[in-house]
């Protein structure tokens, strides 16, 4: 029985092109205090386009329907659990999003004089003090954009270490359970990517590892907890072991939201890792971005950090460009100032006690699921679950249903779907992270949601493989999307029609 | 909960870790506040900063006014607390807006297609010169020195271990625009790009049409960057181009002392396999109707891995929304009025301080401050509540008497008036 959702209706909208039309506009600007300059005489005529050809135009109201109509056709945290496995799906406090928007936080332009713009500094040092102590390294580089950009920033850093030694190394060892990303980033930071295989328990093996570490290898990179929710239990004996050839780890920290307040990576051996401020620290994932991927580093890789580093004189913060060691900028400007701004917010409005309950929070959720769903799914490995919990549809997959059709399903039932097939080396994945920000009673819709699909699944697979039922769009063909693939609207577009 | 677990307390949930990794104190962060005192905290930061100053600066960030509209969609749950549509059938409200945005950003910049966003424009700067390398097969990079010389660094810090050389090239000295000569005496045949921005970071418009011609006959592509995508109201896009890499920071992103903003990357049809980020796709669902989702994915890293076109993941979705929301505020013809504010202002203001440049230029432009030191005007400024200009000494040794003015459609005749005052 599906008891979290029932259907409503939805609005249909075209395209904005689509209801265009001459002359419309949203807007007012108020009018001109100079001399108004004919564009074709001050930039050359060739250099000047008449308007731009189908650019939309639509009145105010117009404008805010569109956009209001295409909202309600998405699922979003605001309406229930979002319970993809490592994205870290969690809250977004409403009064971080009001603080970013404080004029004098919102306005300040990045050239402005460090005069006046002292209280920003602040802030992007209270924030890397603070990530300082939550993952016990030594200093803290807010500029990475995301997660991914954060891992290219570590291993540069890595990278330009090894180089000060003498040697860069070659080939960077990564767990085959690991996110695409930390193999993409290998590879643009110029190096060889060996993957190690897991044991049977989920784990990286340790004689695999050992067989694989040579005088070549300038690191691993390692999730911890890793993506099947299980902490690295020889994790200690790990760094030393790569410390031991003269090799670093990189800790991917995208599944911090397990260890914040319990556990500090500085504290086992980590050199350098990321954190997703965007996963643990709640800002907004807004359709997927923008994020901000916060590297920290231990005390022997802070003279390659990227250019500035802030800095304080007597009572003032500011710039100093003169890095000598640095890796250079990986952006402009200092990183992305409004994220930080949220993940202060989050971090000050818990405080040190409220960020390990969190934790707390985040793993009995995990595990409380996990309880109530394995009589009915394969649990992917024995070993304790941290934050989340990975299943395999082994069971299903025996009627002819597997892990992608189940997420469907799941949305009749009023649910995001969990993380589908990944990890990689779980057959068929369901990768379940509930956060803290959970109730009982909306975990157990969820797993009572799971429970049901498992029996229907048993009754009707083949109800269950045409899911979901219920959406006002059925199941969508991505193969036709990349066959053929149409990424924009054109005026003579023939498959767009006008009433969609 | 925990009875259903089996256990007494929360903390046997990470019993089973080794004993050495689990903290021995409490971390050192003060108790949680409440919802007032933080919002406290935050007004007593910004008050530390800027407040009430009207702005000259721009350099790649642009104090333009941001339409309400812009903030109303974007603090939609629906919007703001999604995660990346992977799930089409309940994301169709962002698969949407973002073919929208693409379609628009192709109306913008003339390009066939364009991506999702990229984090912002100095890091598409790299990722478009990596797709120029895998394109021509060749591992050389020219940038012009007037493209912004913080993208400029980002480059280096990405190619330098990718086997991709760079090599800058220099600026006409009275024009302001980048040096044909000297870029053709540079290229050769393992030039795999030539990168220029338009406007250039002296608000110069470079010819864009002749840059192509040098750059093809070598067998190069040409890359063009923009910062200040007001201009594309009214200049003629890049056509000639091979990959646009750009920044939308002006269409109503917040300058937010440099972030978040949203970069794109366009380009032509035939380089679609090697465009790097997200790109959503028109499709059909099994009744039929259209719907949108994620494609092409077999460039990215989560199905690549090692071989992907980039490691970029996380994007910058939400700030690529108020773009678009922006876009269809002012449509086809606000844009172009904005610009042409946007020109009117610049021209009125230049017109009335000694230009270093005699190029042609939209919203920003140099200025010889006549021995006298930039910072001392820019002091003379601040007693008026006005930021001046950017010192150029800084990024070029050679401008040590010159700054960068910037004029948007928020700054008044009388401000400007009173820059001219500073500089008599």
């Amino acid at each position: 029985m599906i008891r979290k959702a029932r259907q409503h209706i939805t609005q249909n909208e075209p395209l904005l092109f689509e209801q265009s039309s001459p002359g419309k506009r949203g807007y007012q600007l108020p009018p001109l205090d100079v001399p108004e300059i004919d564009p074709a005489a001050a930039l050359g005529a060739g250099n000047t386009r008449a308007g731009i050809e189908d650019f939309p135009e639509v009145s105010e109201v117009e404008a805010i329907r569109h956009f209001t109509r295409l909202s309600t056709w998405n699922y979003a945290i605001d309406l229930g659990l979002y319970p993809l496995g490592s994205c870290t799906m969690k809250y977004n406090p409403r009064v971080n999003e009001l603080v970013a928007r404080i004029d004098g936080l919102a306005w300040i332009h990045p050239y402005q004089p460090e005069s006046l713009s002292q209280g920003a500094m602040e802030i992007i040092a209270e924030l890397e003090r603070c990530l300082v102590e939550i993952t016990g390294m030594h200093a803290v580089t807010l500029q990475p954009a995301a997660g991914a950009h954060g891992e290219l920033t570590g291993i540069l850093l890595i990278r330009a270490l090894l180089e000060s030694r003498g040697n860069p190394r070659k080939k960077i060892l990564i767990p085959d359970s690991a996110h695409g990303t930390n193999p993409a980033t290998a590879a643009i930071a110029g190096y060889k990517v060996e993957n190690i295989k897991s044991n049977d328990r989920g784990m990286t093996d340790l004689e695999t590892l050992a067989q694989a570490l040579d005088e070549d290898v300038a690191a691993l990179m390692i999730t911890n907890p890793n993506t099947v929710g299980v902490f690295e239990e020889n994790i200690t004996r790990i760094t030393r072991m790569l410390h031991d050839k003269g090799a670093l780890v990189y800790m991917d920290g995208a599944n911090m939201n397990a260890l914040v307040g319990i556990s500090r990576p500085g504290d086992f051996g980590v050199d350098v890792m990321h954190l997703n401020l965007h996963k643990t620290f709640s800002t907004p994932h807004g359709g997927g971005g923008p994020g901000s991927g916060a590297v920290a580093v231990k005390k022997h890789l802070e003279p390659f950090l990227p250019t500035p580093r802030l800095q304080r004189s007597g009572d003032r913060w500011s710039w100093n460009y003169d890095i000598p060691h640095s890796i250079g900028r990986v952006r402009s400007f200092y990183g992305n100032f409004g994220v930080l701004v949220r993940a202060l917010a989050y971090i000050m409005a818990h405080g040190g006690d409220g960020l390990r309950r969190a934790t707390m929070d985040a793993l009995l959720n995990a595990n409380y699921i996990r309880k109530l769903v394995e009589p009915y799914y394969e649990i992917a490995y024995r070993a304790p679950s941290m934050h989340e919990c990975v299943f395999s549809d082994d069971r299903q997959a025996a009627r002819g249903v597997r892990t992608g059709d189940i997420a469907k399903r799941l949305i009749d039932y009023g649910f995001h779907p969990y993380t589908v097939s990944f990890p990689l080396i779980v057959h068929g994945a369901l990768m379940i992270e509930p956060t803290e920000t959970e109730s009982k009673s909306e975990l157990d819709l969820f797993a009572d949601a799971l429970i049901s699909i498992a029996k229907e699944i048993e009754e009707k697979p083949e109800f269950v493989l045409k899911a979901p039922h219920l959406t006002r769009t059925s199941r969508v063909d991505e193969v036709t999307a990349a066959r053929r693939p149409i990424l924009r609207w054109r005026p003579q577009s023939s498959v767009s029609r006008a009433a969609d | 909960m925990l009875e259903t677990l089996g256990l007494s307390r929360v903390e046997d949930l990470f019993a089973h870790l080794p004993p050495e990794v689990i903290s021995k104190r409490p971390l050192d962060i003060a108790p949680g506040k409440s919802e007032y005192e933080i919002v406290d905290y935050f007004k007593a930061r910004g008050g530390e900063n800027a407040n009430g100053y009207t702005s000259f600066l721009g350099a790649g960030a642009y104090c333009h006014y941001r339409p309400v509209l812009v903030d109303t969609v974007v603090s939609r749950g629906e919007f703001l607390t999604s995660y990346t549509p992977y799930q089409a059938e309940i994301a169709q409200g962002t698969l949407t807006s973002i073919f929208e945005f693409q379609t628009m950003i192709c109306q913008l910049t003339g390009m066939d297609v364009a991506n999702a966003s990229m984090y912002d424009g100095s890091s598409a700067v790299p990722e478009a010169a990596m797709m120029a390398a895998r394109l021509t097969r060749r591992h050389r990079a020219l940038i012009s020195r007037t493209v912004h010389p913080e993208y400029r660094e980002v480059l280096l810090t990405y190619a330098r271990h990718q086997g991709m050389q760079v090599e800058e090239f220099g600026y006409q000295r009275e024009a302001g625009a980048l040096d044909p000569v000297e870029l053709e005496r540079k290229l050769d045949d393992q030039t795999a790009a030539v990168i220029v921005q338009s406007p250039n970071f002296f608000g110069i418009v470079e010819n864009i049409r002749q840059a192509a011609k040098i750059a093809h006959t070598h067998g190069a592509l040409l890359i063009v960057v923009f910062t200040e995508a007001v201009a594309l109201g009214l200049l003629e896009p890049p056509r000639d181009a091979d990959i646009v890499a750009g920044e939308l920071q002006s269409f109503a992103i917040p300058p937010s002392y440099g972030g978040p903003y949203a970069g794109i990357i366009a380009t032509r049809e035939k380089y679609i396999r090697q465009l790097p980020g997200r790109l959503v796709g028109e499709t059909r669902d099994t009744h039929g109707n259209r719907a949108f989702c994620l494609t092409l994915s077999t460039r990215e890293q989560h199905i690549r891995r090692e071989k992907a076109t980039s490691n970029i993941c996380t994007n910058q979705a939400l700030i690529a929304l108020m773009a678009t929301v922006f876009m269809t505020v002012y449509g086809k013809e606000g844009l172009r009025e904005l610009a042409i504010q946007n020109l009117s202002k610049a021209n009125y203001l230049a017109g009335k301080l000694p230009q270093r440049f005699s190029g042609p230029f939209f919203n920003e432009f140099v200025v010889s401050t006549n021995g006298r030191s930039p910072d001392d005007i820019n002091h003379a400024l601040l007693e008026k509540k006005i930021i001046g200009g950017l010192p150029l000494a800084r990024f070029y040794p050679e401008l040590d008497n010159a700054m960068l003015l910037c004029c948007t459609e928020m700054v008044r005749r009388e401000q400007m008036d009173q820059v001219v005052e500073a500089f008599a």
